[in-house]
């Protein structure tokens, strides 16, 4: 494979890359020139990346060649040992411009590397880029950019879903090997399953939220996205684990998730959330999770319908407690320390409205506007208290079904991945893309996205697998045996013809 | 709930240090409304005998051990500021 074709290569999982780089088959700096022209083509068309960093990224590969890890003892070689890697531009690299997609931080250059970058950096992987995102991760969509939309590299007139839209996109644009998102409500598993990618949101604490820019933090958890079930659970042995300078970070020996990949969910417990199945689910989706669900009878597992009544009120919660910590976490871009300042303004008042008012695009405002509301005095015991209470329930709501059942399972999305500017004047219809994916959050549950298959007008379609906290065993025991038996392998190779 | 009224987005925008003018006040106050009239639906809810959760890890105060160490250097603290004087960040008159 000692040729420049850079397709034969760029839709690899990151494992087989590894092998191809252990049997000497192939050089770190021919995999990460693979990448970058796969970049450069699809740059154009996507808007994928916010920063690449092509010549830092080329110059490496070419040190890991020489290096004695590669040239002497292959055999130790680690697993992202020279894989390119992409990382959402909300996670801080050490003199790389980290702008949350936003004005207000477009000339941010972190002083710091976020914990996950540390813990990549340890493994030699070369990082691609800062991918686009919606700003300040809040999206459904990726319009949100400061810096233009991200396209779906399987229809460029559709959203790539979000708020990790560019990682999403990237991952099945072959524009890296894995990425890094964020999950607040569904932002890495929405938009791999609208990209037809596997995105994981682990349990909440279990990847240090260190050096990722706050959104809600209470619900904020840093996960991979990656082209197999393999590879997430491979990068998750890398990020997680404990971090003094991450409070809310779990002191556990950490498993390796690799052991977990078994292809048997035979007697598995498996219930179908009927309140995730609700209405607003499109026919095509529906059937599409309909036949996972024979597909898992046929291997053994037990399928059930089951109710969780508090589920219907999660979306509701949700757009509570996520812009009241919201408001709370971005007061602090007042253009004092960092960011962008309005120079007019005369006095520090001015300058603090000023700032703010022209460095925040609508969505971030509104969301701002919102907490601010739900905070305030008179309206925190009908709104924040309240939503906090019914978030509780939720958690029962898991609790009680994860006595029962091993997994729960729901599409990841109501719809596949649909047309740029439909939900732009609408935020409440934005809102309920993430249906799905918001009661995981809540309760703090890990919960990932597979492909399901491709819709008639050739979309993805993802189904989300959910267990209890820290139960990532069977996520990926129950991914990695659906994702062999649906044995989904398209990519949009379109993109580069 | 009441209808949210153009007032109040101002009364809230001037309490999250943000200003709008008056179309994009017509705007937010409208889709402010929408939204939180969706989200009160939670009042519905029974949350008597109920505690509220404010984060899902059961742990109360992390503390860490009172060691000094070396902080970040006042240069790289001060790398990203708009305005600086000396070691510290340069901001407009305080009113």
């Amino acid at each position: 494979m000692g040729n420049n074709n850079f397709l034969e290569i760029i839709f690899l999982p990151a494992h087989k890359l590894n092998n191809l780089i252990q049997e000497k088959k192939l050089k770190v700096s021919e995999i990460a020139k693979c990448y970058f022209d796969a970049i450069e083509k699809s740059q154009q068309k996507l808007n994928l990346y916010i920063t690449i960093c092509k010549e830092q990224g080329l110059n490496f590969a070419k040190i890991l060649d020489e290096s004695p890890d590669y040239l002497d003892d292959l055999s130790n070689i680690k697993p992202f040992f020279g894989i390119p890697i992409a990382i959402k531009d909300n996670i801080c690299t050490k003199g790389i411009t980290t702008t949350c997609a936003s004005k207000i931080l477009q000339n941010y250059i972190p002083i710091y590397n976020a914990t996950v970058i540390e813990r990549l950096n340890a493994q030699s992987y070369i990082l691609t880029g800062k991918a686009n995102m919606d700003e300040f991760a809040m999206g459904s969509s990726n319009e949100n950019s400061f810096f233009g939309p991200v396209k779906n590299p399987w229809d460029i007139n559709c959203v790539p879903g979000g708020s990790s839209g560019g990682p999403a996109a990237i991952i099945a644009s072959g524009a890296a090997a894995c990425a890094l998102g964020s999950d607040t409500g569904g932002s890495i598993r929405q938009p791999a399953s609208l990209c037809g990618v596997v995105g994981l949101k682990p349990t909440y604490g279990l990847v240090s939220r260190y050096g990722l820019v706050a959104f809600a933090s209470s619900l904020d958890q840093i996960g991979p996205i990656t082209r197999d079930v393999k590879d997430a659970a491979r990068l998750l042995n890398v990020i997680a684990g404990w971090d003094e300078n991450d409070s809310t970070s779990i002191n556990l020996k950490m498993p390796d998730y690799e052991e977990f990949l078994k292809d048997d969910i035979k007697n598995f417990k498996i219930g179908i959330v009927k309140e995730l199945m609700v209405k607003e689910v499109a026919p095509e989706v529906r059937e599409s999770i309909n036949k996972v669900v024979s597909l898992a009878e046929q291997m053994g597992a037990y399928v059930e319908e089951i109710s969780l009544p508090s589920l219907e009120y999660a979306l509701s919660v949700y757009y509570i407690i996520a812009p009241s910590e919201a408001s709370s976490n971005l007061s602090r871009y007042d253009g004092v320390r960092y960011g962008f300042r309005n120079t007019s303004a005369k006095t520090l008042r001015e300058m603090y409205k000023k700032t703010r008012a022209g460095g925040f695009g609508d969505e971030v405002k509104r969301r701002i506007m919102i907490g601010t509301y739900c905070l305030s005095s008179g309206y925190y015991d009908a709104y924040y208290e309240k939503a906090q209470r019914v978030r509780t329930k939720i958690i029962n709501d898991f609790k009680s079904a994860f006595k029962k059942y091993d997994i729960l399972i729901s599409p990841t999305s109501p719809t596949t991945a649909f047309k740029m500017g439909e939900k732009l004047d609408n935020p409440l219809m934005m809102y309920l893309s993430d249906i799905c994916t918001i009661p995981a959050n809540l309760a703090g549950i890990p919960a990932i996205s597979i492909p399901a298959g491709l819709s008639k007008s050739g979309l993805p379609i993802g189904l989300q697998i959910i267990a209890d906290s820290l139960r990532e065993d069977n996520v990926f025991r129950a991914a990695y045996s659906l994702e062999k038996a649906i044995g989904f392998s398209k990519n949009p190779i379109g993109l580069y013809e | 709930m009441s209808k949210i009224t153009k007032k109040e987005v101002e009364h809230i925008a001037k309490l999250a240090e943000l200003e709008f003018g008056d179309e994009a006040l017509n705007k937010f106050t409208y889709q402010l409304d929408q939204i939180l009239s969706h989200v009160a639906k939670i009042n519905e809810v029974d949350t008597s005998n109920i505690k509220p959760t404010s984060h899902t890890l059961e742990i109360k105060n992390v503390f860490r051990k009172d060691e000094i160490k070396e902080s970040v250097p006042v240069e790289d603290a001060l790398s990203n500021a708009p305005e600086k004087a000396d070691s510290g960040f340069l901001v407009p008159k305080i009113d």
